[in-house]
């Protein structure tokens, strides 16, 4: 059996922001654009906090990253690591398991959390990112955990010589694919469309033997008893519908911006990301948005950072123009 | 060959300096059909190694010790304190790949330097009345199983009605076929209430409250 380790607790234990204290900034958010942003901002001289549910983000979820620049390749998760013990070096408080619930504009911008705990800030930065985006379609909810899944890292091996399919074209898609393919007996991808993955990726994936790929081809429904056993799939060619036998379904199809909390303070585009200038700053003064929750067009680890180190920069200067 | 690698231990060894008290850690292994004992032993003999606060016995599951303790697959880690009091804190199959984090933080918590909680959770906490039992299922690939499973060993440590197990569920399939686990970290809380992914303590809370 092959054992490996993937170690992230630190050696210390971080401060915790504090609900009574007004900070300069405080960054909602603890994926590469928060972390980065906090970074930055902690430099500056700000006195900043991190609020996050979980640090590390949805990079999390990515096995192995080779598009970080001085990282030829290292886990998703390694590489969170090495962020956040980059910040922890500068001493930043960050407390996870942060729900937001409101944001007011008040004297100060307010924070409102779930178990109704009030954070302030001259200027806030929201790094929030984005949740899986889902198919939409029928089953997809009845058998989430019961076949259904987002996480072909975590739930791949529950799936040793199985059926399974991944449902997507990017990047995400094919990597899980590829990861799937080792595990299971046969994997089947499904796209609606064209492949929009990294030629790299593609170029081993055609070297797989197990891969199945249907392109032009939506699903239309997922079936089952205690757990799926099948979908339907429709051609869009031929328009035909087909029923394919699956024991479990990777939906990687993208992500859709986290932006719950705001609730009409802060304009979005028509995607529901948030609108921000080319310094970050959103349509409310004093709040900056950084990373996947952000209206820039590239979901890329390395472009959230640097969004969050700008949004940082541009917090820091609206605070030294004492516009708070 | 050492399981664990030198730069590992050195990074675990500093995680260590945490623990406040010793930990009794108990391994229990059964010598046939057990395709993980081995591994899991040397495992955590490699890990209790690093720090002089970690002691290690291992039994058999014939052993009576081993039925006190109430384990029913194999093998199980067993984490009780300097007084050899039982939390109801275990880890069936090896806590290896991302497990190994919630492994470190039960260590950390049993020892008694867990993180504190803030009063009105800690409140919550200590209202449990009635037993629960906490299943988490995980897969040792599972970047948030971690914290999952740290979140119900940190309840089971603080309110003696509350125990709590990690199952990995490639070892145990018979028991995650039964719980039909195909997503990961699944939590099945008293059998029939069931969790998915790595819940905030509030959920688990909500939960508990609502049986």
């Amino acid at each position: 059996m092959a054992i490996d380790f993937s170690l992230n607790i630190g050696a210390t234990k971080s401060k915790r922001v504090e609900s009574d204290k007004l900070y300069d900034t405080l960054i909602i958010g603890g994926g590469p654009a928060g972390l980065n942003a906090a970074l930055y901002a902690k430099r500056k001289g700000l006195q900043v906090g991190i609020l996050t549910q979980k640090v590390g983000g949805q990079v999390l979820d990515t096995k192995i990253v080779e598009n970080y620049l001085g990282y030829s390749k290292i886990t998703g998760e390694e590489l969170m690591k090495e962020f956040e013990d980059h910040v922890k070096e500068y001493d930043v408080p960050i407390t996870d398991e942060i729900q937001v619930k409101k944001i007011e504009c008040k004297e100060y911008k307010e924070i409102h959390t779930a178990n109704n705990k009030i954070y302030k800030a001259k200027t806030i930065i929201i790094a929030t990112g984005s949740l899986p985006r889902m198919l939409d379609i029928p089953g997809e909810k009845e058998f989430y955990g019961k076949g259904v899944s987002y996480c072909a890292i975590c739930d791949g091996s529950l799936y040793q010589d199985g059926i399974v399919m991944v449902v997507g074209g990017g990047n995400a898609a094919i990597g899980s694919a590829i990861d799937l393919s080792r595990i299971a007996k046969k994997v089947m991808i499904v796209h609606r469309s064209k492949f929009r993955a990294d030629q790299i990726l593609m170029d081993r994936l055609s070297e797989l033997e197990n891969v199945e790929i249907y392109l032009g081809t939506v699903i239309n429904e997922i079936k089952g008893q205690s757990r799926m056993t099948h979908v339907i799939t429709f051609d869009k060619d031929s328009g035909k519908e087909k029923s394919i036998d699956v024991e479990g379904i990777f939906i990687e199809i993208g992500h859709i911006p986290r932006t719950e909390c705001l609730q009409g303070l802060i304009e979005l585009d028509d995607k529901g990301e948030i609108i921000i200038d080319a310094n970050g700053e959103t349509s409310e003064p004093g709040i900056f948005a950084a990373g996947d929750v952000a209206n820039v067009k590239y979901k890329q680890i390395i472009i959230a950072a640097a969004e969050g180190a700008k949004a940082a920069l541009s917090a820091t200067e609206y605070i030294n123009k004492g516009k708070h | 060959m050492a399981m664990i690698d030198d730069n590992s231990k050195n990074q675990i060894k500093t995680i260590f300096e945490q623990l406040k008290e010793q930990v009794n850690v108990v391994l229990i292994v059964k010598k046939e059909e057990c395709e993980t004992c081995s591994d899991t032993q040397t495992f955590v003999t490699e890990m209790t190694d690093l720090h002089e606060k970690l002691v290690l016995e291992v039994l058999d599951e014939s052993d009576d010790k081993a039925k006190e303790l109430g384990v029913t697959m194999y093998p199980a880690i067993v984490l009780l304190d300097k007084d050899n009091k039982d939390y109801g804190i275990k880890f069936y199959g090896i806590p290896a790949g991302h497990e190994i984090n919630s492994f470190i933080m039960g260590l950390i918590e049993v020892s008694g330097a867990g993180e504190v909680l803030p009063d009105d959770v800690i409140a919550r906490i200590e209202k449990i009345n009635k037993p629960i039992d906490i299943k988490v299922f995980i897969t040792l690939s599972c970047p948030h199983c971690p914290g999952a499973v740290a979140k119900a060993h940190k309840l089971a440590f603080m309110n003696k009605n509350v125990n709590a197990q990690m199952i990995e569920a490639n070892t145990f399939n018979e028991i995650s076929t039964k719980y039909n686990v195909s997503g990961v970290p699944k939590i099945v809380i008293n059998e029939d209430t069931e969790l998915l992914g790595d819940q905030p303590l509030d959920a688990f809370l909500n939960s508990i409250e609502g049986l």
